[in-house]
């Protein structure tokens, strides 16, 4: 395949990833990494670096507009962000002393979690818990605007949703991933937040923590601008593309696909970790 | 703050882009192989290599300048955010906004990463009262 052949699938392939990924909230960058190394046999280490740098994309595309609308919680963002960061940092360094086998048994593992994950019910869930004394010095108690006015919401159980925060990180530092599942997981069920608030605020920090990796990975020459620059522009105008559609999709039935297929590609990347080839 | 975001990102892709098309130009018909890791040239790993290749319109820097651009947007976030909380007298999320920074200045030394995370571990938890003046 010649280099212009190569970069136009290579497009295609993390458009179509990334307007899924949009179009079902499990994020494209999930399956930028198995897409390269079991599809198209990129190394691993190539191939997440490529990813890390279209999470920064599309996260920071997205986070603009959740800004603006008021959903995002800066302040827990903030707070959280040292957790993530330096989970991220952590993730990275431990990555160079892994084998590439264990790095991709790993991630078959976070793909199938993070399959289950989308597959549970959300329901919507205020919690009327007195406030956490914690959360009030940290003044990280908000609201959110809702049809019927502003939701006030109280955080809670901040240690426990920090420590979360610091695993998210290291997934993500360690495979190139945003780990929206985990960070969602600290917030929605540790932190007690609406899920609304949680998914953009989880967004809004998944920049940070993937630029901190990346930092690392751009040091080490894992990231090749031939790899990534198909990459990035591709998820990024597929996710564009999925935002906009989105409005008026049907998302369920596709869901349950794209779950199916992150499922499959977890179990091949277990396989073929296990069975020496990467 | 969302279109520093939103500028960052345009300005990005806009960089990648126009380093894609020479790539492309330049290198169409050679074949790549992405199959066995060898790791990028000292000149795209380091950011004065990077800018350096960059501004002389290489392709293959001109690419990595816009991914450059691309990580340095969230991290001009949280500048921001450092400058919005510091003109509140939000002291608590001051000092909390400035850790990722300074986390992100000691990378290169990956041994004290983790005592870096108890020493603001325990500078952020302990309780302070907020002084907001605004």
């Amino acid at each position: 395949m010649s280099t212009l052949e190569f970069t136009a699938v290579i497009a295609l392939g993390s458009l179509l990833a990334g307007f899924l990924g949009s179009l079902t909230g499990l994020g494209g960058g999930i399956v930028i990494v198995p897409l390269l190394t079991l599809v198209f046999g990129v190394d691993i280490r190539y191939a997440i670096g490529a990813s890390l740098v279209s999470v920064i994309g599309t996260s920071s595309g997205a986070a603009a507009a959740y800004v603006r609308e008021g959903y995002s919680n800066i302040r827990i963002g903030m707070f959280l962000e040292i957790a993530t960061t330096v989970g991220a940092l952590f993730g990275a360094t431990v990555a160079a002393k892994l084998s590439t086998a264990v790095i991709a048994v790993i991630f078959g593992l976070v793909l199938i979690y993070s399959a289950y994950l989308s597959s549970q019910p959300k329901a919507e869930v205020v919690s009327d818990a007195p406030p956490d004394r914690l959360a009030t010095l940290l003044r990280m108690d908000g609201n959110y605007p809702t049809p019927g006015g502003p939701q006030v919401y109280h955080a809670h159980a901040i240690p426990t949703g920090f420590s979360l925060m610091f695993v998210a990180g290291v997934l993500s530092g360690l495979l190139g991933i945003g780990s929206g599942a985990v960070k969602v997981l600290a917030m929605d069920q540790a932190m007690r937040l609406p899920f609304k608030v949680s998914t953009t605020t989880s967004n809004f920090m998944i920049g940070v923590t993937a630029a901190a990796s990346a930092g690392v990975y751009l040091n080490r020459g894992y990231i090749d601008p031939g790899l990534a620059m198909p990459v990035m522009l591709g998820v990024l105008a597929g996710s564009l593309l999925g935002a906009r559609v989105l409005v008026r999709a049907q998302t369920r039935m596709l869901r349950i696909v794209f779950s199916l297929v992150i499922v499959l590609l977890g179990v091949e990347m277990i396989y073929n970790g296990l069975t020496g080839k990467f | 703050m969302g279109n520093l975001l939103r500028a960052g990102v345009i300005l990005a892709a806009i960089v990648v882009l126009a380093g894609g098309i020479f790539y492309l130009i330049r290198y169409s018909t050679t074949s790549p192989d992405y199959r066995v890791f060898r790791g990028e040239p000292a000149d795209l790993r380091s950011v004065s290599g990077i800018l350096a290749d960059g501004i002389e319109l290489h392709s293959r820097g001109l690419m990595q300048l816009g991914l450059l651009v691309l990580v340095a947007t969230p991290v001009a976030r949280v500048a921001f955010s450092v400058f919005a909380f510091a003109r509140q007298h939000d002291r608590i999320y001051l000092t909390v906004s400035l850790q990722p920074r300074r986390l992100a200045t000691l990378k290169t030394s990956p041994g004290s990463v983790s005592s870096v995370h108890d020493f603001f571990l325990r500078k952020t938890c302990v309780p302070r009262l907020p002084s907001r003046t605004s």
